[in-house]
């Protein structure tokens, strides 16, 4: 579904990624872990298309195109879907109203008709209770006033509705107290399947007790050090970040 | 194209309300003096009484000086070399739209205004302004059954001379500021409307005002009196040929609620702005006024800014009766190298007053747009309160946002809340609504209707639908 190689990339004249290399199927999750400033939440924001960042070198390929051809907006019709570390407030703007803007764009590029504001409602009163949500966030301004919990299950409600084929999730674990971060671990649980793929952009091992990953990727100072199954998550938690950037130095002593 | 050109590429829109209409006019001299006030009074064959207004109006007016504290530039204005009276040559037949010269109907048809009241919106009459002259008043007949009289000021001068002596002047005095008093002068028509005791008007009703000559200069006023339990609501209107002159707009816009009498008063602005460069457009400068003078009557002004190269406007509400409300909505938007100082002045002189306002500024290319409002709270006002919300937003990193509130509180029983805010439409904003698969175009519109949504609602609901399509011609487009 997505293949990324060689990725070299920069923001603001600084190269934060240095060689990417990866490969990501349908029906699998890949947890992308590494300390802060590694370039995990640049990876992802750079397969949405964020105009900040510059692709350098290499390429993302999904699904057979590239990626670096398309405006955002064409890859979120395309399924590509991230869930935003910081989600930004849209005053005046209803949450229910942008949900069906978005689904509605999406639908279109399906060659579907749009729904109407009784038929969203119908659709999405049933996708509330995957984050436990209120019917009442629907009628809110898009994130305006939301506690950090409350973003964050708001994006995961986003996905649900939006049903992407690649879902980018970016940090979508921090700031969740426990019940959130079951909720919202839950819920994406529910949502993957045989024909989507998730990539998991985290910090921390603990959401991992509750996505069981396919993969997981170290990535440190812009390249990815150490590929695993979910054992590699448990060894981080256990090490620390320094075991692996201790290893790379090892390593390149060693040369 | 960075993000930030792209999205000033959405603002350059051309403006399509810039055709010219070609009309003879009676000739009429440039400058202003004691001569031009008269021979105004005279065309108009007015009563004393307004003759001796204009000229009262005009001899202050020549004491005075043109008001330079706002926030805006522009050259020192030649009053020599304005035209203070336009007509156009073939004399209104105001009972008859038949009289009317074909070539000023096209234009309204063009504008999206057909004056043949078949062709009208149900439920709204227009008072057609052309230059200086009311050219139609729709709906007469239907207004006239309810009692409301709804008619040109110079025909309200004819036939309800009464009323007009005892309201005129009566909110903006002759000698209220320089341009009400330049207006005083020389106004050479507009719009009066009454409504009389516990009638709710059966339909909205709007004026519609048109520049055309480039000579000459516009300068209309509004009348509105609403009696004990009666409610209107009103709508203006206004465009203008592109000239790469400047045209000199002054207008005055008076507003009476009496016991329990509701008025709304609601604009789109839309006059020509200039080009890109800052050649041409209206100088905007309105006095807008309304007062409270009954208990628990209300005063509502809306307004959707979003042309005139000059515009300097503060459409206030005097809370004179107790427990009455005044409300100010406003949206104002400035491109290129517009400048806007636009606000409100609520003043509370009543008991238990209640003073609400809403202003949403949106600045892009390189121009300046201000709010001034200021919120005065008498001694006697006890238990008033005013709640105020000021939001500016930038597009771009060439043009400014300002806010000059100003409070006076006489009182302690009183409340006032002041809330402001200064965004910048943000990339983080824009790629949130693409990565959600809205293209950057309808995302930009997305942001600024959510922005503007607490006075678009405001709005009557069909003009509600133009002020977002005309939202939509300035700041979206050109993508790409």
């Amino acid at each position: 579904m997505l293949t990324i190689k060689n990725l070299h990339a920069t923001v603001e004249g600084e190269e934060i990624l240095k060689g990417i290399n990866l490969e990501i199927k349908a029906g699998e999750i890949h947890a992308i872990m590494g300390p802060n400033g590694s370039g995990k939440s640049t990876l992802a924001k750079i397969i949405a298309g964020h105009p900040s960042y510059e692709v350098t070198r290499g390429e993302i390929i999904y699904e057979g195109e590239d990626l670096a051809e398309m405006d955002p907006d064409e890859r979120a019709r395309k399924g590509v879907f991230m869930a935003f570390q910081y989600p930004v407030e849209i005053p005046g703007v209803s949450n229910s109203m942008l949900m069906r803007e978005s689904y509605n764009e999406i639908r279109k590029e399906q060659g579907l008709d749009p729904l109407d504001p009784l038929e969203f409602e119908d659709y999405i009163t049933e996708k509330l209770n995957l984050v436990e949500m209120d019917a009442k966030f629907l009628e809110r301004n898009v994130n305006a006033g939301f506690s950090g919990g409350e973003k964050k299950r708001n994006e995961i409600l986003q996905m649900a509705v939006l049903n992407p084929r690649l879902s980018l999730l970016d940090e979508t674990d921090s700031g969740l107290d426990i019940d959130a971060l079951r909720i919202v671990s839950e819920g994406i649980n529910k949502l993957s399947g045989k024909e989507n793929a998730v990539m998991l952009v985290t910090h921390y091992q603990r959401i991992l007790n509750y996505i069981t990953p396919d993969y997981v990727h170290v990535l440190v100072n812009g390249q990815i050090q150490k590929s695993g199954g979910k054992e590699l998550a448990i060894k981080l938690e256990e090490h620390g970040y320094e075991w692996v950037t201790a290893k790379t130095e090892v390593n390149g002593e060693a040369k | 194209m960075s993000d930030t050109q792209t999205i000033e590429s959405m603002v350059k829109q051309p403006y399509k309300y810039g055709f010219k209409t070609n009309v003879e006019y009676d000739y009429f001299p440039k400058g202003l003096n004691e001569d031009i006030v008269n021979m105004i009074s005279d065309i108009k064959e007015e009563p004393d009484f307004l003759r001796e207004f204009r000229l009262k109006a005009y001899r202050n007016w020549k004491t005075m000086k043109d008001p330079l504290w706002a926030n805006i530039n522009y050259p020192k204005i030649n009053y020599d070399d304005i035209q203070f009276y336009s007509s156009p040559k073939k004399k209104p037949q105001l009972d008859s739209l038949d009289e009317v010269d074909p070539e000023i109907l096209e234009t309204y048809e063009k504008l999206g205004i057909p004056l043949s009241e078949q062709k009208m919106l149900a439920g709204v009459a227009v008072d057609a302004v052309f230059d200086s002259v009311s050219v139609a008043t729709t709906f007469k007949e239907k207004l006239a059954e309810a009692g409301v009289i709804f008619c040109s000021l110079s025909e309200a001068v004819q036939k309800y001379p009464d009323l007009i002596k005892e309201y005129m002047g009566s909110v903006v005095p002759y000698n209220d500021n320089f341009f009400a008093a330049m207006n005083s002068a020389v106004f050479s028509d507009g719009s009066f409307c009454y409504v009389p005791k516990g009638v709710v008007s059966p339909m909205e009703l709007s004026t519609y005002f048109r520049i055309n000559n480039e000579e000459s200069g516009q300068f209309e006023r509004t009348l509105i009196v609403a009696e004990e339990d009666s409610f209107v609501s009103y709508l203006e209107g206004c465009t203008a040929p592109m000239f790469s002159k400047n045209q000199l707009h002054a207008a005055v816009v008076e507003l009476v609620a009496l016991d329990n009498a509701q008025i709304k008063y609601s604009t789109v602005q839309n006059w020509y702005s200039g080009n890109e460069k800052g050649v041409g457009g209206i100088f905007n400068f309105v006095t807008k006024r309304g007062l409270c003078k009954g208990d628990h009557s209300k005063i509502s002004w809306t307004q959707v800014e979003t042309g005139s190269a000059i515009t300097w406007k503060y459409p206030s509400v005097i809370m004179k009766g107790d427990n009455s409300t005044g409300e100010f909505y406003s949206v104002a938007v400035t491109n290129d190298k517009m400048e806007a100082d636009t606000g409100t002045k609520m003043i509370h002189l009543g008991k238990n007053t209640n003073s609400t306002i809403i202003s949403k500024g949106i600045a892009a290319g390189e121009s300046q747009n201000s709010y001034r409002g200021l919120v005065k709270i008498g001694p006697n006002a006890k238990n008033s309160r005013n709640y105020s919300v000021c939001d500016s937003m930038l597009i771009g990193d060439r043009c400014g946002a300002h806010t000059f509130p100003y409070l006076e509180a006489k009182n302690n029983s009183s409340s006032v809340e002041h809330e402001a805010t200064t965004s910048k439409i943000g990339e983080d904003q824009i790629f949130y609504l693409q990565q959600r698969g809205l293209d950057e175009e309808n995302a930009v519109s997305l942001i600024i209707n959510g922005f503007c949504k607490e006075v678009f609602k405001e709005l009557p609901m069909e003009f509600a639908v133009e002020a977002i399509k005309l939202l939509g011609i300035k700041l979206e487009g050109s993508v790409g």
